[in-house]
């Protein structure tokens, strides 16, 4: 169990896929300038890197291992995410709307959302067992959403303030992801 | 107005260029360029993959359905992505190692993706590779200038290549205290974020 909570632990802060590992950022800047899409965006996230990661597992240890095609990792990988995602989405229109409605226009964005795909790469790359890739994939997927929704409610506030003009957007978003990160990276000594 | 291949090409230099007039793909730019080297290395694998994807996609976009057309683009620049993987795998090794995990992640690179949607699927073949080379140099230099700056500040060295020191203040001013911030990964978001609030300043007249 110790192993596991070690894994837990360094994959939401100390491995942070966004902040540390620079994984998933298109989305970071683009979804963060308000709460709702944020959170949004992490629910999204957590939902389909779960499965996404669960599945690229046992693709590649079941059926690419055997067959002796890694090489085809990449191509196997993006095609199963965004038919994943596609699937998805198509789910959860039919049985639960309400989730749809609330998830909606973020779950199509994820196909090309490194975060996911990079997440499945460091699963297989770092020689994870089944259970640990499980793990590792929820955990990698709270830290996303943690930092996402953090790094909104501080922008939320630098909506108000006032910023040179040239610092101005993307420029400030950015010194203040640094400054978060910053935070996280005071993790690094705990694993 | 005709769009001629000079003007495609010299666009991604400087008034289209990733990632800093066009916010995107900002992964490799942040996640790569703790060496001045690895922004290089980085930078020529994405335009490899850029040109060669903008080829194929535009040869094939008379062929190509509308209905699925993103995820043929996606498998177009997958395969170019795992030629890229093999080709370093054989021949810059030592670089692949260090590039890691961000060479697979060229596949979804939105600014791969980006060009091939918004250009490449509308346009001819030589107006698609003009496009795909300035973009891929533009989103190189912009790699090379930020990690230069980092490593500088964060190491004191500059390496153009494998062995290859341009400068060294460790050497020239033995007094110098590396700033280690720099090349962390804090220092990447601050280090970019302070380089656009210049090209803002340079861009608005």
């Amino acid at each position: 169990m110790g192993d596991y909570f070690v894994l837990i632990i360094s994959c939401i802060f100390v491995n942070n896929i966004l902040l540390a590992q620079f994984l998933g950022n298109c989305p970071f800047f683009g979804t963060s300038k308000k709460m709702e899409t944020a959170v949004g965006m992490a629910m999204a996230v957590i939902f389909v890197l779960v499965m996404a990661g669960v599945i690229t597992w046992m693709i590649y240890h079941f059926l690419l291992v055997n067959l002796g095609l890694t090489y085809l990792r990449t191509i196997a990988f993006i095609l199963v995410i965004a038919s994943l995602v596609q699937f998805v989405e198509m789910f959860l229109k039919k049985s639960i709307p309400a989730l749809y409605a609330g998830l909606g226009i973020f779950l199509p964005l994820i196909t090309t959302n490194c975060a996911v795909f990079g997440a499945c790469v460091i699963n297989i790359d770092k020689e994870y067992s089944f259970m640990q890739a499980l793990v590792a994939s929820f955990s990698y997927a709270v830290g996303f959403g943690l930092a996402l929704i953090l790094f909104a409610g501080v922008r939320e506030r630098i909506l108000l303030a006032r910023v040179p003009r040239p610092l101005q957007d993307t420029s400030i978003a950015l010194v203040t992801a640094g400054i978060i990160s910053l935070s996280f990276y005071a993790f690094k000594g705990m694993v | 107005m005709a769009k001629s291949i000079t003007h495609e090409f010299v666009k991604g230099l400087w008034e289209e260029v990733p990632p800093f007039r066009l916010v995107l793909g900002l992964c490799p730019v942040l996640g790569v360029t703790t060496k001045m080297q690895y922004g290089i290395g980085m930078g020529l694998a994405t335009t490899f993959v850029l040109v060669c994807s903008n080829i194929l996609v535009s040869m094939l976009r008379k062929a190509i359905p509308a209905k699925v057309r993103i995820a043929c683009f996606i498998i177009i620049i997958a395969t170019f992505v795992t030629l890229v993987e093999l080709l370093m795998q054989a021949f810059a090794y030592p670089l692949f190692l260090q590039l890691g995990i961000f060479i697979p992640l060229i596949v979804v690179n939105c600014i791969v993706l980006g060009r091939a949607e918004a250009f490449a699927s509308k346009n001819g073949i030589f107006l698609s590779v003009a496009d795909g080379l300035g973009i891929g140099i533009g989103f190189t230099l912009s790699l090379a200038a930020l990690g230069a700056l980092r490593e500088i500040l964060g190491a004191g060295t500059l390496t153009l290549w494998e062995g290859i020191e341009l400068v060294n203040l460790l050497h020239v001013f033995p007094g110098f205290h590396p700033f280690k911030f720099m090349v962390q990964a804090p220092g990447a978001f601050v280090c970019l974020g302070i380089m656009l609030c210049f090209m803002n300043m340079v861009g608005k007249k």
